[in-house]
């Protein structure tokens, strides 16, 4: 048994049983960051924001919501839209947000492509980062399904039916994945399943190893610097804070975060009262209806892109899901792929410069050509920017090096 | 100034997203459609007659065989189920046929029904015959008189929930409002050759605009639908779609009310964390 004094007051009670002065310190007052760095740094903390709030108003919707091809579009649309106090409030917050996390977790791991965040030490958050992508993307084709509308029973009827694809085991994974020969009653309760319980606790942990993994490395900052994170503690620690180029994370950065937080709140809630369309897809206030196609079907937005690389090869469905398996890893691979041994800023990486805003430019023409009808000159054009995707990345070593190598290595 | 430039790449950047995703996307699928036509210029109509209310009742004993008109105390001559089963939907009350249909588009119905209401490619006359007759033999005079007759029964007043009942029920159901179609489902599905889809939602799935065109004239945006037009006047429609309002987005004004509010809070909100934000960052700038 260790020796305990007498507390004055309960902060001291608690750091004597649970070190909360020192937790204090390595995760708040003493956890470092650079001094250099613009409100892009601060879409992390969006995305930690957003996502507490689609908990939030997501547990609100599961007192009311019925799991049950039945009764789950009514649940949704009468009880929880018309009847429930304010239910029509959480369904839209839980509705927008769903989508505008995307929004946010774009421009977050473009602000890694951008300034190399993902190399020299940073690979596991990248990683990591990466995992949490393909867990809110499975969140949110799960949640999607829910409502039972027309588009939630379409769109997991198409996507579903791509692992039909697979060579040898792909009619039996349908199969396995549905819980039934077609989506059906089954389908839906082991969705629902995913999406609040299994999905979410998997997000909550990689969303923590995330944050683990930002810890030695350290995040980036707007030059690239290198910086000796110790030197520059003790700097800061004896109170040259001007002089010092880091700040702690409590509460220097996070007064900056908590001030983009709000102007981003004030955005998403102008769409949540006003402009939730694009989020809500009106098609989605129709029951699910198996006799009935609906006359467009597409994924929600965010998932345009890779569904158009896969529609791109219209004449060969197998490249086409080939092509779609290669662009969802693609990703993962930035790290290994970037063959120039320095980090620096995009724009001070000449070619690879070009190469970021040809990305960005690529997957806006997939993601719009994703939506439209796969006729005439749209199915070329979606060829077109498919191979230009995948030649990207083929290319991403090459021109990475020659910048390396112009550079001189510095 | 550098943090404003990023701010302004990535609004660009999304809003071309956008763009691209929202209204490029919606344009494709729903091309442009003509506004509604609430004077129904192409129908063969009154002419222009004026009609007499108290020649009109006499004309009003063909309809009763098949409609009843409540106001003027004659109640259907069989039950709905036998009037399904005998004319594949149940003939509606004409209560309030002149209050909230148009003169010149009742006129025309009246006289021919499957043309009037554009469902002459499903009723053609020789194959399928509507079952409502024509009243053409009867001439504009006596049409007149008949309508003139109608208006004078009908109510001064009407409410939305009664205009929907009267004009679209007799095919759709809005389970929210606990409205059930009067003809049975399948008997309906049945004559129509399509399921009437339930109506509580369309506010949602379809929006006002399309609504409101749809209604005036179906044919427009679902070419070859059998769903006939049932020539609302303006001011009848407008009581459609604010009674499908009422049911599918109950909720609108508390929506509407409620935005303000809190964009207004989170402005303020927004000012103080920079008064913060600047406060905390003189120490380190
Ligand atoms: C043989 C039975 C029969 C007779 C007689 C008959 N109707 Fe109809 N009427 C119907 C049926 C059935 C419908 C519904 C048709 C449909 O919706 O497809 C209808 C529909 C209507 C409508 C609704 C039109 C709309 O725009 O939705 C009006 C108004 C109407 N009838 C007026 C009359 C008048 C006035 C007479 C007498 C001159 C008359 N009907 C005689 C069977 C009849
Ligand atoms: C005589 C039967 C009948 C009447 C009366 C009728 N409808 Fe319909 N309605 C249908 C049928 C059948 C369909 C399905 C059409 C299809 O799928 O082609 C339909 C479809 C619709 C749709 C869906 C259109 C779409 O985009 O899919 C709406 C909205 C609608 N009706 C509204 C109304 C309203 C409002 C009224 C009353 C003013 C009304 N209908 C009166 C038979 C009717
Ligand atoms: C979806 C939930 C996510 C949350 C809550 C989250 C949270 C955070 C936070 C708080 C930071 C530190 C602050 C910042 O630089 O913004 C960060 C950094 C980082 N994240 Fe994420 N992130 C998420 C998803 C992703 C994804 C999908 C990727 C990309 C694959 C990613 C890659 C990175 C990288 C590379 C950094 C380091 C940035 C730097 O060093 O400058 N994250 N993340």
């Amino acid at each position: 048994m260790a020796h305990f004094k007498e507390a004055n007051g309960v902060g001291e009670w608690l750091d004597q049983r649970l070190a909360t002065g020192t937790l204090t310190k390595v995760l708040m007052t003493e956890y470092w960051i650079p001094k250099n760095i613009n409100f892009l740094w601060a879409m992390g903390m969006v995305l930690a924001f957003t996502f507490k709030i689609l908990v939030i108003s997501g547990i609100f919707l599961l007192m009311y919501y019925k799991p049950d091809v039945n009764l789950a579009f009514d649940s949704v649309n009468y009880t929880i839209m018309q009847e429930v106090e304010y239910g029509w409030l959480f369904r839209h917050v839980h509705g927008v947000a769903a989508s505008v996390v995307f929004l946010v977790i774009y421009i977050h791991m473009l602000v890694g492509i951008y300034y190399g965040s993902y190399k020299r030490g940073r690979e596991m958050i990248w990683i990591s980062g990466m995992l949490l992508f393909v867990t809110f993307s499975a969140e949110a084709f799960s949640g999607y399904m829910l409502p039972w509308g027309q588009m939630s029973y379409w769109a997991a009827q198409v996507i579903t039916n791509l692992f039909g694809g697979i060579p040898l085991i792909g009619s039996e994974l349908v199969i396995w994945i549905r819980g039934n020969f077609v989506v059906a009653d089954a389908t839906l309760t082991r969705f629902f399943m995913l999406h609040v319980l299994l999905l979410p606790l998997a997000i909550m942990m990689i969303i923590v190893l995330h944050f683990y993994s930002l810890r030695i490395p350290h995040v980036n900052n707007q030059e690239c610097e290198e910086l000796d994170f110790d030197k520059e503690a003790e700097k800061y620690k004896k109170g040259d804070k001007k002089g010092a180029k880091i700040i702690p994370f409590w509460p220097v950065f996070m007064a900056k975060d908590v001030f983009v937080v709000a102007v981003f709140m004030i955005f998403f809630f102008y769409l949540v009262f006003y402009h939730y369309n694009f989020a809500m897809d009106p098609v989605n206030f129709d029951q699910a209806n198996p006799m009935k196609t609906p006359a467009h079907i597409y994924p929600e937005w965010y998932f345009l892109w890779s569904y158009e690389v896969l529609r791109g090869f219209f004449f060969s469905s197998d490249l086409g899901l080939a092509a779609f398996g290669v662009a969802n890893i693609i990703f993962f691979l930035m790290p290994f792929l970037d063959k120039d041994k320095t980090v620096k800023p995009a724009h001070k990486r000449p070619m690879f410069f070009i190469w970021f805003w040809l990305l960005i430019i690529d997957m806006i023409v997939l993601t719009v050509y994703g939506k439209l009808p796969p006729t005439g000159p749209n199915a070329w054009i979606g060829f077109v920017a498919s191979v230009v995707f995948l030649v990207l990345f083929v290319l991403l070593p090459i021109i990475t090096k020659i910048d390396f190598n112009k550079a001189g290595g510095k | 100034m550098r943090e404003l430039k990023i701010l302004l790449i990535v609004i660009i950047f999304t809003g071309i997203t956008y763009w691209g995703v929202e209204p490029l996307a919606h344009s494709v699928f729903h091309p442009h459609t003509p506004d509604a036509d609430y004077t129904f210029k192409d129908v063969d109509g009154l002419n222009g007659v004026k009609g007499d209310a108290s020649k009109g009742a006499e004309i009003a004993t063909n309809c009763i065989g098949c409609h009843s008109i409540k106001s003027a105390g004659f109640e259907a001559p069989m039950s709905a189920n036998d009037a399904a089963a005998t004319y594949g939907v149940v003939p509606p009350d004409l209560s309030t046929a002149a209050k909230i249909y148009d003169h010149n588009y009742l006129a025309a119905f009246i006289k021919n029904p499957a043309v009037a209401s554009k469902v002459a490619h499903k009723f053609d006359g020789v194959n399928k015959v509507h079952p409502m007759p024509g009243y053409d033999y009867l001439g504009n005079e006596a049409i007149a008189d008949l309508i003139a007759y109608l208006g004078s029964i009908a109510p001064k007043d009407i409410s939305a929930k009664a205009v929907f009942e009267d004009a679209c029920s007799r095919c759709h159901s809005m389970k929210y409002a606990k409205i059930s179609s009067t003809t049975q489902v399948d008997v309906v599905s049945k004559y129509m050759g399509s399921t009437p889809p339930d109506l509580s939602m369309m506010i949602r799935s379809r929006g006002d605009e399309y609504l409101h065109k749809f209604i005036n004239d179906p044919q427009k945006l679902l070419h070859g639908t059998s769903m006939p037009r049932v020539g609302l006047t303006k001011e009848s429609e407008e009581k459609v779609v604010e009674f499908m309002t009422q049911t599918g987005d109950s909720k609108k004004d508390e929506r509407e009310s409620l935005g303000p509010k809190v964009l207004m809070y989170l402005a303020i909100l927004a000012v103080f964390a920079y008064l913060w934000k600047v406060k905390i960052w003189r120490e380190v700038h």
